[in-house]
């Protein structure tokens, strides 16, 4: 967030990677996962990446996430190039302008659903109530008002993922990276889910980068992009 | 955790009520000795030897003289009491000077006789450097006072002899025989003096003793007995007389005190190492077990700080509760130790426990359990703000 204010650029318009390249070291030596991955997802689009597993897709999701380094190349947000910040920029970076959705929902289980949606506003700096408020806007947004109580661990699957994607939406992201998300959900959720994002996507002016196995979803996408051993190849 | 706070809880009270003990006789003894013999004693008179250094000047020769305490030579007692008590008057830190002329006699009371070491004092002036009219406990310092030939007894000496308040006692030895009249009984708890003091006159000791102008020794109280030892090197040099502090003739029992305080503190402190050991296992366990929380905290914009300092808070709440609760039990157990009747004679008398009330073990019991807990949570919370999120969430999934 510094890093932005400090340059007077806020990040605005596409999510940008250029000749990505990232390897992991292994007991049996280096793995090379990304091989010069270079794509863009606009704002109010859904940009899907398919492929094999084990293809990159999450690697690359996570480096454009700010989760990990590349070994080399770019990431931009906006105009801004971003895979070199420091830390507590990216997890600044992080808090504002990304969302996270993982295949496994990974709400904190003994939290109920709304302290769970409540979690990035409050480390933003937002006062409890405008939290709450926020929250059960979204939860209101996502059907599930009526289960703002309940524990996370005791909601259905379809329920955790949407509890996911308002914790993901709370800050008002830039950019929703979503990692799998209906990967654990029957068709119907999966469609609803979906949807969802597509709605927000358009309401909102967000980027959302979807990692899926679904060629469905992803047929269904603004942009597509298809990745094997890790290029994009379509 | 609730093992850890009970540990922190036990450790910190047992580290106040064992100090509170300890210290608690400590202090005793020092108030015992300070009031019985004073924070200081100016005794024997030295002879400097004299040593010089010549150094040539461009003037010329330049000698230097200065004094060598190096085998001193020592006349007993003060040559010049007057002298020295109006030198004395220019030090302001003295709250009171008794002038003493010690000798030994013997006490005869005509069935039994023993060996006593009597003390030739101005009442009004010993008053002011000694407790000795709170150690009386039987007869009064008035009967002393208007009594030229009155004696005040070591109680050990009055059980040994059998004497009671205005009995009659002959003092042997010195000049000749003194017959004396019991004005009152003391006890200071120290048994070597309770049972080989006594007090007469200075001037009537003087008399028995022979001893027309000198004394003995001069006993300092002080408004600050803890400077005794700087004041005793100022006076000795300024008065070419021996002067002792408390802390110097009574090392012994002292160190044997710091001993004491030291061990226990240590073994209590054990106890506190042994919660802090524990905290951090369950702390290293958290991590582990909540090392996917972290991630999901890392990947929604939680800092590393703020990761470590969820953990910080949590040894912060255990530690301040512990302390807390601590606090009260060692209060309460301090109370209670104080109730319990012991009777000790030797280097004190008491009838019971004696415990110091003292801000300073509280503090250094948190000091300490601050200690163990910043130890024993800060590396768990630093293992986990290390945490990498995408590498725990790419091996989650």
């Amino acid at each position: 967030m510094d890093f932005f204010l400090k340059n007077n650029v806020m990040p605005n318009g596409s999510m940008r990677v250029e000749n990505l390249f990232h390897s992991f070291s292994e007991a049996n030596g280096t793995v090379q996962v990304l091989n010069g991955v270079s794509l863009e997802a606009k704002p109010g689009e859904i940009t899907s990446i398919a492929g094999p597993s084990g293809c990159g897709k999450s690697t690359l999701l996570y480096l454009m996430g700010l989760l990990d380094r590349p070994d080399s190349g770019k990431v931009f947000m906006g105009n801004s190039e971003v895979q070199n910040l420091e830390d507590d920029e990216r997890t600044k970076a992080r808090n504002h302008f990304i969302g996270f959705v993982f295949q496994f929902h990974f709400l904190i289980k003994e939290l109920s659903a709304i302290e769970n949606i409540r979690l990035p506003l409050l480390k933003q700096g937002k006062d409890e109530d405008s939290a709450n408020q926020k929250a059960n806007e979204l939860l209101s947004e996502l059907g599930l008002e009526s289960k703002a109580q309940r524990p996370a661990y005791k909601l259905s699957g379809g329920e955790q993922q949407r509890v996911a994607i308002a914790r993901a939406l709370a800050n008002s992201p830039k950019y929703l990276l979503a990692d799998e998300p209906t990967g654990n959900l029957d068709s119907s959720n999966s469609e609803g889910v979906f949807e969802l994002l597509d709605r927000m996507a358009k309401q909102t002016g967000l980027s959302v980068i979807l990692v899926t196995h679904n060629e469905k979803l992803a047929d269904l996408s603004h942009q597509k992009y298809w990745m094997e051993d890790g290029r994009i190849v379509i | 955790m609730f093992l850890s706070l009970a540990g922190i809880v036990f450790g910190v009270s047992f580290f106040v009520v064992t100090q509170a003990q300890t210290s608690g006789f400590e202090k005793f003894f020092i108030q015992t000795i300070l009031g019985t013999n004073g924070a200081l004693r100016i005794s024997d008179r030295f002879q400097d030897t004299y040593g010089t250094v010549e150094q040539v000047d461009d003037d010329g020769d330049v000698r230097f003289l200065f004094h060598s305490r190096e085998g001193s030579l020592y006349h007993e007692g003060i040559d010049q009491p007057s002298l020295i008590r109006d030198a004395l008057d220019d030090y302001p830190e003295l709250l009171g000077v008794s002038e003493i002329i010690e000798g030994s006699a013997v006490l005869d009371t005509g069935f039994r006789r023993k060996s006593i070491v009597l003390n030739g004092i101005r009442w009004e002036d010993h008053l002011q450097s000694s407790d000795l009219n709170n150690q009386i406990i039987q007869g009064t310092i008035n009967n002393f006072s208007s009594d030229q030939m009155g004696v005040i007894l070591g109680s050990r000496i009055s059980q040994r002899l059998g004497l009671k308040i205005d009995d009659r006692v002959s003092l042997v030895g010195g000049t000749g025989n003194l017959h004396l009249r019991v004005s009152a009984i003391f006890e200071s708890g120290v048994s070597q003096i309770d049972k080989n003091r006594i007090y007469i006159h200075l001037t009537t000791a003087r008399s028995f003793l022979g001893s027309a102008y000198g004394g003995s020794v001069f006993q300092i109280a002080l408004n600050e007995p803890e400077h005794a030892p700087g004041l005793a090197v100022q006076l000795q040099s300024a008065l070419n007389h021996r002067v002792v502090s408390w802390q110097e003739r009574e090392r012994v029992w002292l160190d044997v005190f710091k001993a004491l305080r030291f061990s226990s503190a240590i073994t209590v402190s054990c106890i506190l190492l042994l919660s802090g050991l524990g905290m951090f296992n369950v702390f290293a366990i958290l991590v582990i077990e909540k090392t996917r929380d972290i991630a999901i905290l890392r990947s929604i914009g939680f800092s590393r700080m703020d990761i470590s300092a969820i953990f910080l808070w949590q040894g912060t709440i255990v530690l301040v509760a512990g302390i807390t609760i601590g606090f009260l039990f060692a209060a309460l157990g301090t109370y209670l130790i104080s109730m319990i009747p012991l009777r000790i004679r030797g280097i004190f008398s008491t009838d019971s426990f004696v415990v110091n009330w003292d801000l300073n073990h509280y503090l250094w019991a948190s000091c300490i359990a601050f200690l163990f807990v910043a130890v024993a949570t800060w590396i768990p919370a630093r293992r986990a703000a290390r945490i990498e999120p995408a590498k725990i969430i790419r091996e989650t999934l």
